[in-house]
């Protein structure tokens, strides 16, 4: 079919993949975001203070991920104009369609509250100090509410606290959740398995915390300011037990499938050692596994200066993402490149220029990031330029 | 207005356009059937398939499948000496046109004929995310194509390889066991033009039906029964290396 390669027998339906990169990047968006509102939530819940500098970023990270996150499923879809169905209509036996309100849960109800009760006084505060536009803009922010008395400012500190609680389990849930889509399909033995819900969490935690770290080495260096190095080593040590965990738990499911040897090992054997050698075990495993692994691992024994540091983990913080987003490929492709019969393997042909082709996915990864952009531009996450804020308009209040 | 009988004369032509325009677009009546009396199922005997491929063409022809899909397709097994985990399985151009010569020696060859498996318990009904997808009340699974999303989420659920997404529609699609046909009494176009009567559609829920005695009656297999779909495709004379 359309002349792709196949190798042995697939059921003659199973030759064109169905799922495409667009997919790929779903989980790997939602992972970001999921991994971003809990290192958040580090500081908020269990006081952290170390990575406070990271805390409002982690946030506007998270939002703007979560805010493009839909786009690659709504681009897949054969009829997009039908997808609003699944909230009007939505069967209850699908994950997919329980999917849709853990994910307009976690937007609203947890993401943009947090949000908005944790910028409730800045938005107030910017709505009296500008002019134009932006005045118009922040006073449709503020809600109509422009009490920020110390009595306000607590109820809203108690009340986000409170979101940020639940927000922990929602954002375990919805990439859990992710990774339950996959793991309950009992057709397919490369996604069934009780602990792929449980490997998302881990490596979503692993890809929120290393884009966050990311993002704020290049933040402060885009502004000049120098890095909190308290802040990045915090960062990183967790990001080095995050990783430890995702990383033991995808070699238990690693042990498990080769001890048990079930039916369809020897074809998921042949596999990664060929059409998934270069992805899984050069990408995934060395380079964006066990290499950042090493690397933090070295800061965490040895006493390296400051810029070493930074430098460490900004290769060990890139590598993670290539090795998150690689394992992503691996389960979506991976999942679709050997044939239910277990006696062949077909080819994924990723096109430049099409609707779900590699362009399009560029694009939807680098979305975000101006997302994020113009987020730090209205609701600025830094904390000295929130104290000029109260400065100028209400002194020592 | 009153209508004179030379006015209604002219309209008369009208009429019959406008009725015949009406009934084109009102789907086809199956005034005695009762869904609830039914519960259906395909036999198929794997020891008299051919591999001749007409299954596959009458299918095509009579569902409109697109080229290069397959709602039922036609897989050739060798199984060379005990090895039955080592099938070398071919199946060109889903067996539309037959099978060229086999270049297997020794051991045994046959076919074997794949469609849905109409599962009481489908794995593809469930996962469908607006329900588009669905058991008819007479056990067949059909797909609403006003409905399907195309997220293609029943697509990798059918642990059969049932379905495909047709480029036509955008939607899922599959077989419907020729629903249309079925529900007036005719039986599906594979079964109607399988020359060795390899294929015989069964009403589960008529004690009467002479294929649901056989069923009964002779040793049958379902395919991947470990995974529970409670699939209501039955094979007589099915050889252990068939997956």
């Amino acid at each position: 079919m359309n002349g792709i390669p196949v190798e042995g027998f697939m059921y003659p339906n199973e030759i064109e993949l169905q799922w495409s990169v667009l997919i790929v990047l779903y989980p790997f968006l939602t992972g970001l975001v999921a991994g971003a509102f809990i290192l958040a939530s580090l500081e908020r819940v269990f006081r952290v203070e170390e990575v406070k500098p990271t805390y409002r970023l982690a946030l506007l990270t998270a939002l703007a991920f979560l805010l493009i996150a839909p786009l690659p499923l709504q681009l897949h879809l054969g009829h997009p104009e039908r997808s609003l169905e699944m909230y009007l209509t939505p069967h209850t036996s699908s994950a997919m369609a329980m999917f849709g309100f853990v994910y307009m849960w976690y937007l609203m109800a947890v993401l943009v509250l947090e949000i908005w009760l944790d910028y409730r006084r800045d938005i107030v505060i910017l709505s009296q100090t500008t002019t134009g536009l932006k005045r118009i803009f922040y006073r449709a922010l503020t809600l109509g509410s422009s009490n920020i008395s110390h009595e306000a400012l607590a109820i809203d500190n108690k009340t986000g606290w409170i979101i940020t609680i639940i927000g922990i389990p929602s954002a375990f849930l919805l990439h859990g959740y992710v990774g339950f889509i996959f793991g309950s399909v009992k057709a397919n033995p490369w996604w069934s398995s009780p602990l792929m819900p449980v490997v998302f969490i881990f490596s979503a935690m692993v890809s929120g915390i290393a884009a966050v770290m990311l993002v704020y080495m290049f933040t402060c260096r885009a502004r000049g300011e120098e890095i909190n190095m308290r802040c990045v080593d915090t960062v990183a040590k967790y990001l080095f037990y995050a990783f430890l965990i995702d990383f033991t738990l995808e070699v238990l499911d690693l042990i498990h499938r080769i001890y048990e040897a079930d039916e369809s090992f020897r074809s998921l054997d042949f596999m990664v050692h060929t059409k998934l050698y270069l992805p899984h075990i050069v990408i995934q495993l060395l380079l964006g596994t066990l290499t950042p692994i090493i690397l933090l691992g070295i800061t965490q024994v040895l006493p390296l200066s400051a810029t070493k540091r930074k430098l460490t983990y900004t290769i060990a913080g890139c590598l993670t993402l290539m090795g998150i987003f690689a394992m992503r490929w691996n389960v979506v492709i991976g999942g679709q490149l050997f044939s239910k019969s277990f006696l062949g393997y077909t080819t994924y042909k990723l096109r430049l220029i099409d609707r779900e082709g590699l362009l399009v996915a560029i694009v939807l990864t680098l979305l975000p990031l101006f997302i994020l952009w113009a987020l730090i531009k209205l609701l600025p996450p830094w904390e000295d330029v929130k104290g000029e804020h109260l400065e100028t308009a209400y002194g020592d209040d | 207005m009153s209508l004179t009988r030379r006015h209604f004369l002219f309209l008369l032509p009208a009429a019959a356009v406008a009725w015949d325009a009406l009934v084109a677009g009102t789907p086809e009546a199956a005034p005695n059937y009762n869904m609830t009396d039914h519960w259906w199922g395909l036999l198929i005997d794997v020891t008299k398939c051919i591999g001749c491929g007409t299954c596959v063409q009458a299918c095509q022809a009579e569902n409109l499948v697109p080229d290069g899909y397959y709602r039922t397709w036609v897989e050739r097994y060798h199984v060379a000496d005990w090895s039955i985990e080592n099938p070398v399985v071919d199946s060109p151009d889903g067996g539309k046109h037959g099978f060229p010569a086999s270049k297997n020696e020794g051991g045994k060859n046959f076919y074997v004929p794949k469609m849905c498996n109409h599962c009481a318990d489908s794995p593809c009904t469930q996962v469908c995310p607006v329900g588009a997808t669905f058991v008819s009340p007479d056990g067949v699974v059909l797909v609403d194509q006003k409905y399907c999303l195309g997220c293609r989420y029943c697509i990798q659920a059918c642990p059969y390889g049932c379905r495909f997404l047709n480029p036509e529609t955008n939607t899922a699609s599959k077989c419907t066991l020729c629903y249309h046909r079925i529900t007036k009494g005719l039986t599906t176009a594979c079964c109607e033009t399988c020359p060795t009567g390899t294929r015989q559609l069964v009403d589960l829920k008529n004690p009467n039906d002479p294929v649901h005695k056989f069923i009964e009656t002779h040793s049958v297999q379902v395919l991947k029964p470990h995974l529970a779909t409670k699939a209501k495709a039955f094979y007589y004379g099915l050889d252990g290396s068939v997956r």
